[in-house]
């Protein structure tokens, strides 16, 4: 069905005419989509596209080179932070600020990398943890980050275009993750890429096949704190006002849950799976004034439960939809997608 | 001098808890290879539970706290034989999904009954009382806690060395293939072994829930206990009580001594420093995985 007759199919960037069609088609539809929607959806939109650039940097580490990160939160609050100092201390321009401060969360991710070179498993799961959780008590340690208070984000301004409302901010940020997605899915089709996959399939292999393991994984490291710190640095933009207790551990079980929801080793599960939990944290933020469910929820909490903590149901969501996904179809979001198209493509057999 | 003795003996004494979160830990991913994120909140759901049953139903202490005991042992088997015995093609990343997708679960269950705001757990020996050994100052809580700790340590060895079921465990976890071929039912040991495991996880919560008593009180525990149980190399029970210990002990004087603002994330630096220099913790033996 998809099989790939020569080389150049396979590193060729549209795999076919009807893919270029529906992307542009896509690019169409999120160039008028803030003309059609109100604000708040808008907002939705940004915030979604936020979660789309972390979890495809996050996807590069775990589901394409097969490290373990509990830690992006860190790269994350790096790249917020380092945005909006560069920004309202050194006065840098906003179009110098990000970059500055994704790379900035990249050497860090390469720092990271290194200690990962001899780690697997839970070793790894503990050691980018505990990276995480230095990062965000450090930042909220020390005064000139603005401590425990948080910092506002300073006006932004590109040349002339005062970005300001939301539907604004939603063309900057549509085109930077645009652009990143489609840097990602370039990056996989390169040699790079190849690399990558060679090491999550047999790292021992892959050395052998002449794949430079300290390179590898300390730029799969680095590539993915660029992206997230890239994504943080928006998102101080998103919120306008950061403080040290959001980018707490339950963030980065969070980016990591939307890579495994959506599908580990899929540029499309990645965007799937942080729409779909971006959605539904907006969504569960209110449970309560969901018609006719919210009530139901109201009595039973009256009942059994407590009224103070129903937003705690979130959490209960997240884990069930993390536990399912884990038993039912591992692949997430992708895997789902690819078993209905087969059975589509195959139909009346 | 007597600064450094107290800051010791109060290292010593919250080490003990990280040790029996670090020993629950450990007892899971010795047998099933499955880092159990789920561990704290396990803990905290049969916690709550022995609140419900004091304060709501007003049962008297020998019963509550063997009943909560009871009840996590019947917790940790009802999740592994309803979750992770289901899980298709386990890999590391899954069950480490799958236990946090658990732990948010648990978690989230535990602060919709109660509320966020903090609880005072009824306990028979208050955190405020302490003993003076010689010229240092412990509470009554720690030494019970560590008594405890002691305690839990010595039955788990004989347990493991003189029982039939501790013998069937070491054995699962030696080689299953060949423990299933000598006739053990490796599932209902991987099942037995969570039991067990929920039960030292929920003695740990028992003795901290006195001082803290919220939704997020396992957390730190259980992340430190982890650690520990790292540093000693994640397979070893000796290793993750020396890795208690010792993390308890270097984050007080860090506390002490340097800053105690960074006292939480001290215990994390020490693990990534261990671990740069043996990759796989201080006592598990390092094996190269042959291809």
């Amino acid at each position: 069905m998809d099989m790939k007759r020569d080389y150049y199919e396979d590193v060729q960037f549209f795999s076919s005419g009807v893919v270029l069609f529906w992307f542009l088609l896509l690019l169409s539809f999120l160039a008028v989509l803030p003309f059609l929607v109100k604000n708040y959806y808008i907002y939705m939109a940004n915030y979604m596209a936020i979660n789309i650039i972390v979890a495809v940097g996050l996807n590069l580490l775990v589901g394409y080179t097969g490290q373990i990160s509990l830690g992006h939160a860190g790269f994350f609050a790096l790249g917020a932070y380092g945005t909006v100092i560069l920004m309202s201390k050194a006065h840098f321009p906003f179009l110098l600020a990000l970059p500055a401060s994704g790379l900035f969360a990249a050497l860090l991710g390469f720092l990271l990398g290194l200690p990962a070179l001899r780690l697997e498993g839970p070793y790894l799961s503990i050691a980018t943890l505990g990276f995480g959780l230095t990062i965000t008590q450090v930042i909220g340690r020390i005064e000139f980050f603005g401590g425990r208070q948080g910092l506002h984000t300073p006006d932004l301004t590109i040349g002339p275009w005062h970005v300001e409302s939301d539907r604004d901010f939603y063309y900057l940020l549509m085109i930077i993750t645009v652009l990143l997605v489609l840097g990602a899915r370039n990056l996989i089709k390169t040699k790079v890429g190849r690399a990558f996959i060679a090491i999550r399939d047999a790292d021992i292999a892959a050395e052998t096949m002449g794949v430079n393991l300290t390179f590898y994984k300390t730029l799969a490291f680095a590539v993915s704190a660029f992206y997230t710190g890239i994504a943080g640095g928006l998102f101080a933009f998103v919120l306008r006002f950061i403080e040290p207790e959001i980018f707490g551990m339950m963030m980065s079980i969070i980016f990591l849950a939307m890579v495994v929801v959506g599908g580990l080793g899929s540029l499309f599960g990645s965007i799937a799976g942080a729409c779909l939990l971006s959605w539904l944290d907006l969504q569960l933020r209110n449970i309560l004034s969901i018609p006719y469910f919210g009530e139901w929820l109201e009595a039973l909490s009256k009942s059994y439960f407590s009224i103070t903590g129903v937003s705690n149901i979130q959490f209960i969501v997240y884990g069930l939809i993390m536990v399912l996904i884990m038993l039912f179809e591992p692949l997430g979001i992708y895997g789902f997608w690819i078993r209905t198209k087969i059975y589509w493509k195959t139909w009346p057999f | 001098m007597l600064d450094f003795l107290q800051t010791i003996v109060s290292g010593v004494a919250v080490g003990s808890s990280y040790a029996l979160m670090g020993l629950a830990m450990v007892l899971i991913y010795k047998t099933s290879e499955v880092v159990n994120f789920a561990q704290g909140e396990m803990a905290l759901v049969s916690c709550f539970f022995t609140y419900l049953v004091l304060e709501y139903h007003g049962f008297p202490f020998y019963v509550a706290f063997p009943g909560a005991l009871v009840f996590s042992a019947i917790l940790g088997c009802i999740l592994e034989f309803a979750v992770l015995r289901r899980a298709k093609e386990p890999t590391i990343l899954g069950m480490i999904i799958i236990t946090i997708g658990l732990e948010m679960i648990l978690m989230g269950f535990v602060s919709w009954k109660f509320g966020a705001d903090p609880k005072t757990m009824p306990f028979p020996i208050s955190p405020y009382d302490s003993v003076a050994l010689g010229e240092v100052f412990v509470s009554s809580l720690e030494v019970l806690t560590f008594f405890v700790a002691l305690a839990v340590m010595a039955i788990l060895f004989f347990f493991l060395r003189y029982s039939k079921l501790g013998v069937a465990m070491k054995a699962t976890q030696q080689n299953n293939m060949a423990a299933r071929l000598m006739g053990i039912r490796t599932n209902r040991i991987l099942m037995f072994t969570w039991g067990i495991s929920s039960v030292v996880g929920c003695l740990a919560g028992l003795l901290i829930s006195p001082m803290t008593m919220q939704p997020y009180m396992m957390w730190g525990p259980m992340l430190k206990g982890f650690a520990s149980a790292v540093l000693g190399g994640m397979t070893s029970l000796p290793g993750a009580v020396f890795g208690a210990y010792l993390i308890g002990i270097i984050e007080n004087l860090f506390g002490g001594y340097v800053s105690i603002e960074f006292k939480s994330v001290v215990a994390f630096a020490i693990v990534v420093l261990v671990l740069c220099i043996k990759p796989s913790g201080l006592f598990a033996r390092h094996y190269v995985k042959k291809v």
